[in-house]
């Protein structure tokens, strides 16, 4: 080995505490890199091959009840490649392990099953014979979680009779990858459930022989999308079609492409403000380094080493970290990414899902950690290799020193002069204190989006269970129903109170901006059913008008007091003019909420609903389960104890593994910028420690000055990183404002003392380490070397 | 001899070799220190010929290590010329200097400027990595008398030692010119006298011409000629009849 290289090597180990905690930092940048763009990449070709290999549909639509004949006028639209036409109907469980109703869907197989669309992958057992009566195959989560194999049988209430479904088989679908309940954000494996049978069972269980009322297309490569869906919405209106739409907002398939969404923006921003706080540390460390052997450079080139030998030197040394902390970045996005692959097992229900790293994501990591190493010390180098070797070998002058602003300000004599030897430091760099300090803030700032998140999860939950529905159960019928139910409702065993609701599928219209979604016409009075903001303020639902989700309403460009057309997709159909009365941010869906006398007027049908909130006194629950299950006309029972208990689960899994990355990264970056400021100046104090020494300051008070500069950096860095993960937070909400799903704004103080107590713990270990540094350091030897 | 160099003709006859291998003509430096304008050199002339050891006497701030860098090619002159051989130096650029060091020119510090993470061994190898026609890094520490200590670090090592690996890893790269900066500034006479007997035996058994800077008028008496700076500029320009050997010298 060349000499050279010796010394970088050598260089580069006594280095090795810095430069570790320099590469942590970095690979944890790399690492998060690496993570999401190769799960974005497993993610997007998984859903492709799944996609492609199972004849995905590209449009879907429900109606009431079509003839068959309806689908062959379909099959002729311009640009429709296949059809299928389903029977889709709901389906309340009663399950032995589980007091509470679980309720399903059951869809119709199509009669040739391997040559339809949405082809299921059977994951077990066999499909369903035609002829044996009630066989069916179920959906793989529910069977999971209730450890239903081929062979046992799910008691089953199909329209109004209860059946003994014979279970054949397990099977996935690629509709329900997300299989989440009409209305939900989270799957309830153990709530909800399909059912796949033949389709002669079906028409006879529900009285659909030779109909249908579900469409589901395939279209042929090029067809224009919006033009099929305008002419099936036309084919179906006769059918009470509740309108035909594309892929893209597909429940299931809304949600996989929102998790693709959101792993391209963590591809980009933490890997961002990792990167950067390694180059910014790699390049006041590199910089010292050169300062440092400013007399060693000046040697080698009176040697003869070239200018591009001494800056290939450096370089060197900065590679050597970046490509160690690429490396161990790498393996650990890997580990991460797999880590996330067994969460996606758990959410998403794919077939295999296989985790594959592209060689180009290796390269392309590699390309970024370098390029930000380069970038961070290209300063440093092209002052090693400007060096002139005559004047590096002449003493240094002393370094320009003034009053510090608060001196010149007068207020000097609150500040002893060990302090003001911290202050003239500070004041003399303020590039490399300023990006010390934010360096800290960023760490703070990390552990304040990351507590956030469960800030705004909590309020979340308490706000939608506890204060947004106040009931206990929420009943939904199969079928617009007069409300003679609810005083049959009124009278099972406990319940307490019945809040009858009424939902309508529309069409909401504003000049020729609309979507489809569905109207919540809510009973007055009783409150089991709340209209409250995310921040759970009311919202006044007044006669005459509609509330609105704010984010419909952006999407439609409609403001309070505006006009808005409603086209019902029901019934007769009608065309509702009305007006925003207001709108409601609430955190999911795009929600329309009315008066219930008041859909139903505009309906012309009186008394009519679809479901109840209702409110039981817990000690009659089991016996109230057991006669709603027994109710005719109820298609499912909703348990609010039941869903808040498994949302608490999965998201209690998700944020306690988030928050374990989150802290480690934030302390990574903490530790990192504080050790590493306090190292260099430490390096660069240490002749005027020693002369300090000399004149007879205690090894306390020494250490007092050097760990002094470490807390003003801390000190003043944490409020800023509180104020800057503030804002980070507010733009992390706003962030999340997608049609799906919104995230309010709410830091509780708990978050910020968090941020604030693990940056202290990373600065006690930082100055720990350089106190022990001290300790250990003869500065009467520092004072007799030349510098 | 050009009209230049007939006029100013500031040294008598070498008597070793009389081919002049620097000449210097109205070199000035000026430079700053800090918020410090220093004129360093006020128009000096200088010529050094080969195989002579030449001693440059004069107190601190007199402009001799200054003269010293811009013969090595680690500084340019404000102004004036200097050439080496048939080599334009104050017109070279940055590239043609390191070039012009690593091929011809051995430098010697008064703080040594090992690397401390090296062994004298590996401190030597630094040059006879880059060097044409290098010795072995061995042999170079075995003429310094260092052969035992090789793969000591400058750490373990005094003073007087570590100014002999210096020396080494100046000669190892069988340089034209060796160019000694206050070598033994930092050291005590005893171990002064043996760094000093190192350089006096490179330039007597290897022919290098040899360039010794000092504020110890008795070193001058190990030189062939010696040549006294004030102020930046030369004021006096003498030859030894004969060479007191370095072991012979006392302060």
């Amino acid at each position: 080995m060349r000499a050279i290289n010796r010394k970088l090597v050598r260089d580069l180990w006594r280095l090795k505490t810095q430069a570790g905690a320099i590469a942590l930092v970095m690979a944890c940048g790399v690492a998060t890199f690496v993570m999401s763009l190769s799960m974005l990449d497993s993610l997007s070709s998984t859903l492709d091959n799944y996609y492609d290999r199972a004849r995905f549909a590209d449009v879907f639509a429900h109606l009431e009840r079509a003839p068959l004949r309806v689908a062959d006028r379909i099959a002729a639209i311009p640009g429709v490649a296949s059809v299928e036409s389903r029977i889709v109907e709901p389906v309340i469980l009663d399950l032995d392990d589980m007091p509470e109703p679980a309720s399903g869907r059951i869809v119709s197989l199509p009669i040739e099953p391997r040559a339809g669309l949405n082809l299921l992958h059977l994951r077990e057992g066999r499909l369903p014979e035609p002829g044996h009566r009630r066989e069916a195959l179920v959906s793989e989560g529910f069977a999971t979680a209730h450890e239903i194999r081929p062979g046992d049988s799910v008691n089953a209430i199909l329209n109004g009779r209860l059946e003994s479904l014979h279970i054949v088989g397990i099977a996935l679908s690629p509709e329900f990858i997300y299989l989440i309940p009409p209305g939900g954000i989270l799957p309830e494996d153990a709530r909800y459930a399909i059912f796949w049978m033949d389709r002669d069972e079906i028409e006879t269980a529900f009285d659909m022989e030779g109909a249908f009322n579900d469409v589901v297309l395939r279209l042929s490569p090029g067809a224009d999308e919006q033009e099929v869906i305008d002419r099936l919405d036309d084919l179906t209106a006769r059918y009470a079609g509740l309108g035909a739409y594309p892929r893209a907002d597909q429940a299931s398939h809304e949600f996989v492409a929102n998790e693709i969404r959101e792993l391209r923006g963590m591809a980009i921003i933490v890997p961002v403000i990792f990167l950067g706080v390694a180059a910014f540390l790699l390049n006041i460390v590199v910089s010292r380094m050169v300062e440092a052997q400013r007399e060693q450079i000046a040697a080698l080139k009176a040697l003869g080493y070239t200018n591009w030998e001494i800056g290939r030197h450096y370089l060197l040394l900065v590679l050597a970290i970046a490509v160690i902390a690429v490396s161990f970045g790498i393996a650990l996005g890997v580990r991460m990414g797999l880590g996330l692959t067994g969460l996606y097992a758990d959410f998403f229900n794919f077939p295999e899902f296989d985790y594959r790293l592209r060689p180009a994501i290796v390269l392309l990591a590699f390309g970024v950690g370098i390029a930000a190493s380069v970038v961070g010390v290209a300063g440093a180098l092209r002052a090693a290799m400007r060096l002139p070797p005559a004047e590096a070998m002449r003493p240094r002058a002393p370094a320009s020193f003034r009053p510090t602003l608060l001196e010149r300000l007068g207020l000097s004599r609150f500040a002893p002069p060990s302090l003001r030897m911290i202050l003239r430091e500070m004041e003399r760099r303020p590039v490399k204190t300023a990006l010390s300090c934010l360096g800290v803030a960023l760490a703070a700032a990390i552990l304040v989006v990351g507590s956030y998140t469960e800030d705004a999860t909590d309020h979340l939950l308490d706000l939608r269970f506890h204060q947004v529905e106040r009931y206990d159960i929420d009943v939904v019928l199969t079928d617009r129903t007069d409300d003679e139910v609810v005083s049959t409702l009124a009278h099972m065993p406990g319940v307490t109170r019945v809040e009858p609701y009424r939902t309508l599928s529309v069409r909401v219209r504003s000049g020729n901006l609309s979507r489809r979604t569905g109207v919540l016409g809510l009973s007055r009075g009783d409150g089991l059913h709340n209209l409250l903001n995310m921040y759970a303020q009311p919202v006044a639902l007044p006669e005459g008008g509609v509330v609105l989700s704010e984010t419909l309403a952006q999407i439609l460009g409609l403001r309070p007091g505006d006009p808005v057309i409603l086209e019902a997709l029901e019934g007769r159909r009608p065309v509702i003019q009305t007006r925003v009365a207001g709108t409601i941010s609430d955190f999911s869906g795009l929600a329309v909420y009315m008066r219930l006398d008041e859909v139903n007027r505009v309906m012309r049908e009186p008394d009519t609903i679809t479901g109840a909130f209702i409110s039981a006194d817990p000690r009659k629950i089991d016996r109230l389960y057991a006669q709603l299950r027994e109710t005719p006309r109820v298609a499912a029972v909703n348990v609010k104890s039941a869903t808040l208990q498994s949302f608490q689960a999965t998201i209690a899994h998700n944020l306690g593994l988030m928050r374990r990355f989150l802290i480690s990264f934030a302390v990574i970056i903490a530790f990192g910028v504080i050790y590493n400021a306090a190292r260099i100046s430490l390096s660069e104090r240490g002749r005027d420690l020693a002369t300090l020494r000399v004149l007879g300051f205690t090894r306390r008070e020494i250490a007092a000055i050097q760990l002094g500069e470490l807390a003003i950096v801390t000190g003043v860095g944490i409020p800023l990183g509180l104020v800057l993960g503030y804002a980070l937070a507010w733009a992390a909400s706003q962030g999340t404002q997608s049609e799906l799903f919104r995230m309010p704004f709410v830091v509780n103080r708990s978050t910020f003392a968090l941020g604030a107590i693990g940056v202290i713990l990373a600065a006690l270990l930082s100055g720990a380490l350089i106190a022990a540094i001290l300790r250990k350091l003869d500065l009467i030897s520092v004072l007799k070397a030349r510098e | 001899m050009d009209a230049v160099q007939g006029r100013d003709q500031p040294d008598p006859p070498p008597t070793r070799d009389d081919t002049p291998v620097f000449r210097a003509r109205a070199v000035t430096k000026t430079y700053s220190v800090g918020d410090v304008q220093v004129h360093a050199l006020r128009g000096v002339d200088l010529d050094l010929y080969r195989s002579e050891l030449v001693v440059l006497l004069g107190p601190s701030g007199s402009g001799k290590s200054t003269l010293l860098n811009i013969l090595g090619g680690l500084d340019a002159p404000t102004s004036g010329h200097v050439d080496y051989l048939d080599h334009d130096l104050s017109a070279s650029d940055d590239a043609a200097l390191t070039r012009f060091r690593r091929e011809h020119v051995g430098f010697v510090f008064q703080f040594y400027n090992l690397i401390p993470s090296l062994t004298a061994r590996e401190n030597v190898a630094l040059v006879t990595d880059i060097a044409k026609d290098p010795m072995d890094a061995r042999d170079a520490l075995e003429i310094v008398g260092l052969g035992a200590r090789a793969d000591h670090f400058p750490s373990q090592m005094s003073g007087g030692e570590q100014q002999r690996v210096a020396i080494a890893r100046a000669i190892a790269k069988k340089p034209d010119v060796l160019l000694c900066d206050e070598p033994t500034g930092a050291l005590d006479a005893s171990t002064g006298v043996v760094v000093l007997s190192a350089i006096e035996r490179v330039n007597r058994e290897l022919g290098t011409t040899t360039a010794v800077i000092t504020h110890n008028a008795v070193i001058a008496k190990m030189a062939d000629r010696v040549v006294r700076l004030s102020g930046g500029e030369i004021t006096d320009v003498s030859r030894n009849q004969h060479r007191t050997p370095a072991s012979g010298l006392s302060w």
